[in-house]
């Protein structure tokens, strides 16, 4: 049993990791296309070695420490930030229980009964990660970087754990596994919760820094945010874990939104227990792609915000929907039950 | 105050409604717009596979033309450098010798020839100017290189090749009124 925690622990890390990393190729291909043109496609076919060859020159730039850096600090940050970013997937059930010489093995690494507080308490320390780096760099672009990420996460995480608990009164459970299995077949939450799933991934561009919420990067006015002063591979853990921590709340909207790895029939192909578990992933991986694509669809498509316009449009608009979205959720919880 | 283009619009500060309020109609049909941009043809000519179609009388790298015979057309009359906007063009004449005659057509002829590509700007006004068609612009593109004294070209590299093969044809960029030209055999200068 140890043993299997630990090979779906590594799989699920190397499966982000390289999610991310082609995440990198896939975004800058979106761009291209989205912008009439094809993005690279030099290395490799198709630029398929693109992620390697970035990969590569990253390691071999300078590795450059500003003067009056803390330097303890400063190694720390896209410490932390990759670190976060990858233990945010350990509450995320991947797939129904698969069956190893008559055992079953759950698909997920920790079925915590707070599978939810535990996301939002990984992903507040995520913050940190950026505010120590822009901190430590002793810059005030990074500074201020680091400022506008710390207000907007904050802001953010309101309204988005506000619209996480209409969830949490409708399945009655915070456990990740009883959220999917209240969504069998096509009773997908997000028919319950349209304005919810809204809020939410609105939150999770902002969460995740992606635009037009990426006021802590803004290479336009604060010449790179928070990573100013980041070079080499400091500044690639930095790139590297908004690609993970996309990918991932790809999966938290597609667990409490779209029903996880359910779809509607697949229980009727009469797929052996191990088949269909794979299968049940591979719908899990299209819903968590199609938010991928989401993500990249956006970025290309709208302006960044202006701070006081996130500011706004956090604290007077998605906060006071948010607990409307609660308010209503109770009401209709309690004439069900009379 | 009439408009100063046909495309100028009117802006007012109106009030936004409860739809533009909550951005979300406006998010939507502005990622309608680039879903469409994801499908179209796309602008990118995949360079060293894929050229550009060139236009037939693309003003290139110049070629000193030599005549039927093989012989320097150019007499260093020194007009192209004259009507050179750029500056570009630098020659030093010299007197053809007796027994010269099958390399230059002319008694005088440019013993060095010289155009810094970096000052030309490909405009076409020598190939205009020279009355005896010796420099012509071709398709050939000036490459790139790591030196500027590099991009100083002599009579090296501009020259036509003596090969037949070799020749450059330069008719189209010859006007119509050149090509007539050339057909009054009363001008000596049409006379081979």
């Amino acid at each position: 049993m140890l043993i299997f925690k630990i090979l779906l622990a590594s799989a699920v890390l190397v499966m982000s990791l390289v999610v991310a990393m082609y995440s990198t190729l896939i975004e800058r291909k979106m761009a291209g296309f989205f912008q009439d043109r094809f993005g690279p496609d030099r290395a490799g076919p198709w630029g398929l070695l693109q992620p390697l060859a970035d990969g590569i020159k990253l390691f071999f730039k300078e590795e450059f420490m500003p003067n009056t850096a803390d330097k303890l600090l400063y190694i720390l940050g896209p410490s932390l930030t990759m670190l976060i970013a990858c233990l945010t997937s350990a509450v995320i059930p991947w797939g129904p229980d698969i069956i190893i010489r008559g055992q079953a093995y759950s698909l997920q690494m920790a079925d915590v009964n707070i599978g939810i507080l535990y996301i939002f308490a990984i992903v507040s320390i995520g913050v940190y990660g950026i505010m120590i780096g822009g901190w430590a760099s002793n810059n005030k672009y990074a500074l201020l970087g680091a400022v506008r990420a710390s207000s907007q996460m904050i802001s953010y995480e309101l309204a988005m754990s506000l619209s996480i608990i209409t969830i949490v009164m409708m399945s009655g459970s915070l456990s990740m596994r009883d959220i999917v299995n209240q969504q069998q077949g096509f009773n997908w939450n997000i028919w319950y919760q349209p304005l919810g799933f809204i809020i939410f991934l609105i939150c999770a561009f902002a969460e995740t820094n992606r635009s037009p919420f990426d006021l802590p990067e803004c290479e336009t006015e604060l010449v790179g945010g928070y990573h100013t002063e980041y070079s080499s591979m400091k500044l690639g853990f930095y790139l590297f874990s908004e690609y993970i921590n996309m990918f991932i709340s790809g999966a938290v909207m597609a667990t409490l939104f779209l029903g996880g790895y359910h779809f509607p029939f697949i229980d009727k192909l009469g797929l052996s227990p191990n088949a269909f578990a794979f299968v049940s992933f591979l719908v899990l991986f299209a819903k968590i792609t199609f938010f991928g694509f989401i993500f990249m669809w956006v970025r290309w498509t709208l302006p960044r915000f202006r701070y006081d316009q996130l500011m706004r449009l956090g604290w007077k608009a998605l906060i006071p929907l948010a607990i409307l979205n609660v308010l209503i959720t109770g009401v209709v919880i309690l004439l069900n039950q009379k | 105050m009439a408009a100063l283009t046909k495309r100028s619009k009117v802006v007012s500060n109106k009030k936004m409604s409860f739809w533009e309020k909550i951005y979300l109609p406006a998010i939507l049909g502005g990622m309608w717009i680039t879903l469409g941009h994801l499908f179209t043809r796309k602008t990118t000519v995949r360079y060293p596979e894929v050229t550009r179609e060139f236009s037939e009388i693309y003003r290139g790298k110049h070629v000193l033309k030599r005549d039927d015979e093989g012989r320097e057309r150019c007499t260093a009359c020194g007009l192209c450098a004259v009507a050179c906007p750029a500056e570009a063009i630098t020659m030093i004449a010299a007197e053809r010798k007796p027994g010269e005659e099958n390399l230059y057509r002319e008694e005088k002829y440019a013993s060095t020839y010289e155009i810094n590509m970096l000052r030309c700007i490909f405009c076409g006004l020598c190939e205009e100017a020279c009355p005896k068609e010796a420099i012509f612009l071709t398709k050939e593109i000036v490459k790139a290189g790591y030196e500027r004294d590099t991009f100083v070209y002599g009579k090296d590299v501009l020259l036509e090749p003596l090969d037949p093969l070799k020749r450059i044809d330069v008719s189209k960029r010859q006007t119509p009124e050149v090509l007539e030209f050339k057909k009054d055999k009363n001008q000596r200068h049409n006379v081979q």
